[in-house]
């Protein structure tokens, strides 16, 4: 049988309104299910069930009432850690900010929070999300619900993972080079990166702030829609984000995909590719064929680049973003420093972990005087390049089609002591955050290990409404059933 | 002869006076309890970010528009990262190669003669907060801990930097006496050095009289006056032209001014400068203000005290060096045109009271709204019903108190005698002897009997009227 805390969230939305299920009934179908998996998937850092009673209850109030509230009014939801929370201990995953309890909220949080929505509580990710298999939490690691052995991807693991496994109905997350996108493809679930300044960063811990995007998961494409169209809008506690007024990306979502001319990124189902994710991603485009879109192979020249681009650009913003973690002001700091020096370096020694530290050297590096124009100056220019490959594609095509990831769902420890095989899960998803284009995963099938594989749509600039159209009609089509075994067995 | 010429250059560094901080909402104001003008985005909490004033941006176009600068296109804040516990973020938003403003002059007068300096950069960023070190012997080394107080942090800070055409401390103090007055003029900071709302860095360097390559450049920070920038920049010429002469090489480093000693020392070289590893600040987007904007403000612009100075000289009539001291001062320049305006006499007699009487006696807030006040006192002395000294006592009391004039002349008794003829009369009875002395052709007799005058009047008649009408009752 399928319980509250499995259902989509505009499902919820409509047995609120009809009388057939309150929010309180799906805030404690979310928390048993927690209590029933969270020991063994980890996906939560910090469970606020009585704040979310609390909430239900309140929204329950104002349904009963007679109010009219927003679609995300009583949705039982996860953030990741990164998001600031006013009150409630946000850590980035990370032992230096285990302490820190926000003054305030971040802007998505603020505009959900006001809207109804329920926080059941924060997710884990890779410290100050920087990963792809939630490996690098100073809080251990979150397990795939699909296979307890293997990682969620990261690095909001916590967020993909606790949708997959029904421990809430839908989460935020963010993505700076995948880190949505790639664990929603290896937990089995939708994962929307909007363009870049679409969503307010106010409130969002800065890993790389030029590309660092809040996303969703759900377990629907109109529910990835709805979340966004929530959040979404321009913030004048954000000089980056875009003056575009709140859109309802769930007007049009029927539109189908006849007519549409998608490019197949064919340098993305080459080498390296599992032939599992390859099968699923030429069935994709088989079916999407089948209801009218035409296609043709699209390429991006310099995307091959992208990565190294990106391993220069995130590290060199990082260093500087997280160099106010330093003891002085909040967090961890250093016990019985002999001086500042002392304090700001054995602060930052215990508080950060290994990959962390090797970002903030690389980003130190990188923007050394005499190293600047080679490394940070050239990366740019990459990136302007890789900008324009997009624009140059985005004139033949509207969408582009590819795998969100090159593997599937790995074995917790398999890429741990291998960074550079790390770094080369996001190799198909770090263009979209160069270029900021608005990008989706969404399930596309199963490989022969009974792992989903993500099939990634990507679109033009604000452009959110192609790409969650044709997702949509995918999905609709799919009928993707599969389910976790943890959830099966939970739901038995 | 001179046989080493100085070179030196300018960085001044001017807090707006801003109602806010530059990117959050917070107050800019001086002092304050410790960290009670913070919130999370001054603070450097993680995830906040910063949203430029638009006040303090336009302000800084206004300042590179003044000194006949470029309003760039496109500019673009950077970051400077360095470690230092009153920088909330352990880097600092300001700007790199693309500045607000470039280039332009500032035109300074130098014993009568008006040499331009030409200016490099205006730039915007952000102030730090300020660290307390607690130790017994006021000495940083051997502090104990310290104390940060980030009211400061995030204060919108302009630095003006000037190309090194500066040949003397004199010129440094022209500069900066010149500058002070034009920040003045255009409204956009409190320009109070004691409060650190003007601060300056110099740097300084020495070279062959007429060589036209410059010598190894010295920086001097932590000067907080205008005299104390001239000492600094004389110590130190003093020091680079003495090593020369001994033969000694100069290094390239910063040095520390040190107010009661009077001497520089060594703070870090060359080497040991920092890598500040700039880069475009990706939380902010470019500034690209179209000519309508650049047009407004310059058309918002005063009139800037170069201007002023030249309309003192050439219509009002008043003395080039009066014009200079009025119009390095524009709160009193305002107040000295108000009292031209409300009295009816020449604009250089006025002038001679502001330079002479009111500038050097009376601080320039309590003279703030006092126009009537003076114009009063003006008015009494040119009507002769006090004397040209008592005015000037008047003057300062009556401006420096808030009280009116009229009060203070008759509560001292100041007011002239007009009518003299029964004083006159008097004197002359009572001093036989001097009278037929004068009449007999003693001409300098006749001080004594104004002297005697003066005595009964206890000093309230006007001794050139006593003059008059004794020699006019004598003669007859």
């Amino acid at each position: 049988m399928t319980e509250l805390c499995d259902l989509p969230g505009h499902e919820l939305a409509r047995m609120y309104r009809a009388g057939e299920a309150t929010a309180v009934d799906a805030v404690e179908s979310c928390l048993r299910r927690i209590g029933a998996v969270d020991d063994r998937v980890e996906a939560f850092l910090r469970v606020t069930a009585d704040d979310a009673r609390e909430r239900a209850r309140t929204v329950d109030a104002r349904f009963a009432a007679g109010e009219e509230l927003p679609l995300t009014a009583g949705i039982p939801m996860a953030l990741k850690d990164v998001l600031c929370t006013r009150g409630v201990t946000t850590t980035c995953g990370s032992r230096i900010l285990g302490t820190y309890v926000p003054p305030y909220d971040c802007t998505p949080w603020a505009r959900l929070g006001e809207a109804g929505a329920v926080l059941l509580g924060k997710t884990n990710c890779d410290e100050f999300a920087m990963g792809s298999s939630n490996e690098n939490s100073a809080y251990g690691p979150v397990h795939n619900p699909w296979d307890l052995d293997t990682v969620p991807g990261g690095s909001s693991g916590g967020s993909a993972a606790a949708v997959a496994a029904g421990e809430a109905v839908w989460a935020l997350g963010t993505d700076t080079g995948g880190s949505v996108r790639q664990p929603a493809a290896l937990c089995g679930v939708v994962g929307f990166k909007p363009t870049y300044g679409l969503i307010s960063r106010y409130g969002l811990i800065a890993f790389a702030s030029s590309l660092d995007t809040v996303g969703t998961f759900s377990r629907t494409v109109r529910d990835a829609a709805t979340l966004v169209s929530a959040i979404g809008g321009k913030d004048p506690l954000d000089a980056t984000s875009l003056p575009t007024e709140p859109r309802d990306l769930t007007e049009g979502l029927d539109g189908g995909v006849a007519g549409m001319r998608i490019g197949v990124v064919r340098e993305w189902l080459g080498e390296g590719v599992e032939p599992g994710v390859k099968a699923a991603i030429e069935a994709a485009i088989e079916r999407l064929g089948r209801l009218g879109a035409t296609f043709e192979d699209a390429t991006l020249p310099h995307a091959d680049y992208a990565l190294s681009a990106y391993y220069i650009l995130a590290p060199a913003e990082c260093s500087s973003n997280l160099a106010r973690y330093d003891g002085v002001r909040y967090g961890h700091r250093a016990a019985d420093a002999s001086d500042v020096i002392d304090l700001n370096s054995r602060t930052r020694g215990e508080g950060f972990g290994d990959e962390v530290k090797r970002r903030i050297m690389l980003g130190t590096y990188a923007l050394s005087a005499g190293y600047y124009e080679a490394y940070y100056g050239q990366a740019q220019k990459v990136r302007t390049l890789v900008i324009r490959d997009f624009e140059a594609a985005f004139e033949r095509f509207d969408l582009l089609l590819g795998p969100t990831s090159p593997t599937t769902a790995f074995r917790i420890g398999e890429k741990a002591g291998d960074p550079l095989a790390m770094y080369l899960s996001d190799i198909f998803t770090i263009p979209s955050n160069l270029a900021g284009n608005p990008s989706i995963s969404l399930p596309c099938g199963l490989d022969e290990r009974g792992l989903p594989v993500g099939l990634q749509l990507l679109g033009p600039h604000l452009d959110e409404a192609t790409v969650l159209r044709a997702a949509h009609a995918f999905e609709q089509d799919l009928v993707f059933a599969a389910r976790p075994p943890l959830v099966e067995e939970a739901a038995a | 002869m001179t046989e080493y010429e100085a070179v030196v250059g300018l960085e001044c560094h001017v807090e707006l006076s801003t109602a806010t901080k530059m990117f959050c909402g917070c107050p800019n104001e001086f002092g304050g309890e410790p960290n009670t003008r913070t919130c999370p985005v001054c603070l450097g909490h993680p995830g906040t970010l910063p949203v430029p004033n638009r006040e303090a941006v336009e302000r800084t176009m206004k300042i590179a528009l003044a000194l006949d600068g470029e309003v760039a296109p496109h500019s673009l804040f950077h970051r400077k990262n360095y470690f230092y516990p009153d920088m909330p973020k352990n880097y600092q938003i300001s700007q790199y190669d693309l500045p607000i403003g470039t280039g332009g002059h500032l035109d300074i007068d130098v014993d009568g003669e008006i040499r331009p300096v030409r200016m490099n950069r205006v730039h915007l960023e952000e102030d730090t907060g300020k660290t307390v070190h607690a130790s017994a012997t006021g000495r940083i080394a051997e502090a104990e801990y310290a104390l940060e107080d980030y009211n400061r942090a995030g204060v919108p800070l302009v630095e003006v930097v000037s190309e090194p055409d500066m040949r003397s401390p004199e010129e440094a103090r022209a500069y900066l006496v010149e500058l002070r007055a034009l920040l003045e003029a255009l409204g956009v900071s409190d320009v109070r050095m004691e409060e650190g709302s003007l601060r300056c860095d110099a740097n300084v360097s020495v070279r062959p009289a007429g060589s036209a390559e410059l010598g190894t450049k010295v920086e001097i920070k932590n000067m907080n006056s205008i005299r104390s920038v001239e000492r600094a920049i004389r110590f130190e010429i003093d020091r680079q032209g003495e090593a020369l002469k001994r033969g000694e090489p100069l290094v390239q480093e910063t040095r520390h001014w040190d107010e009661d000693r009077g001497v520089t020392t060594s703070l870090r070289s060359k080497e040991e400068a920092f890598d500040y590893r700039y880069f475009p600040e990706p939380d902010l987007p470019p500034m690209e203000p179209d000519e309508g904007w650049i047009g407004k403000l310059k058309a918002e612009l005063p009139e800037l005290p170069a201007a002023r100075r030249r309309r003192y000289v050439e219509t009002l009539e008043v003395p080039a060096e009066q014009a200079r001291i009025l119009t390095s001062a524009p709160a009193w320049a305002d107040l000295f045109e108000e009292t031209v305006e409300a009295v009816s006499q020449p604009a250089g007699a006025v002038a001679n009271w502001f330079t002479q009487t009111l500038m050097p006696q009376v601080p320039p807030e309590k003279a703030a709204g006092r126009g009537d006040a003076i114009a009063e006192v003006l008015r009494l002395v040119s009507e002769q019903e006090i004397s040209v000294t008592a005015g000037k006592e008047v003057l300062v009391e009556a401006v420096g108190s808030g009280r009116s004039p009229s009060e203070i002349v008759d509560e001292r008794g100041l007011r002239q005698i007009s009518d003299l003829g029964g004083v006159i009369d008097e004197v002359v009875a009572e001093n036989p002897g001097p009278v037929e002395q004068f009449r007999g052709g003693k001409e300098g007799v006749l001080g004594f009997l104004v002297g005697q005058v003066m005595k009964k009047t206890g000093g309230a008649a006007n001794p050139n009227e006593a003059q008059r009408l004794l020699r006019e009752r004598l003669s007859s």
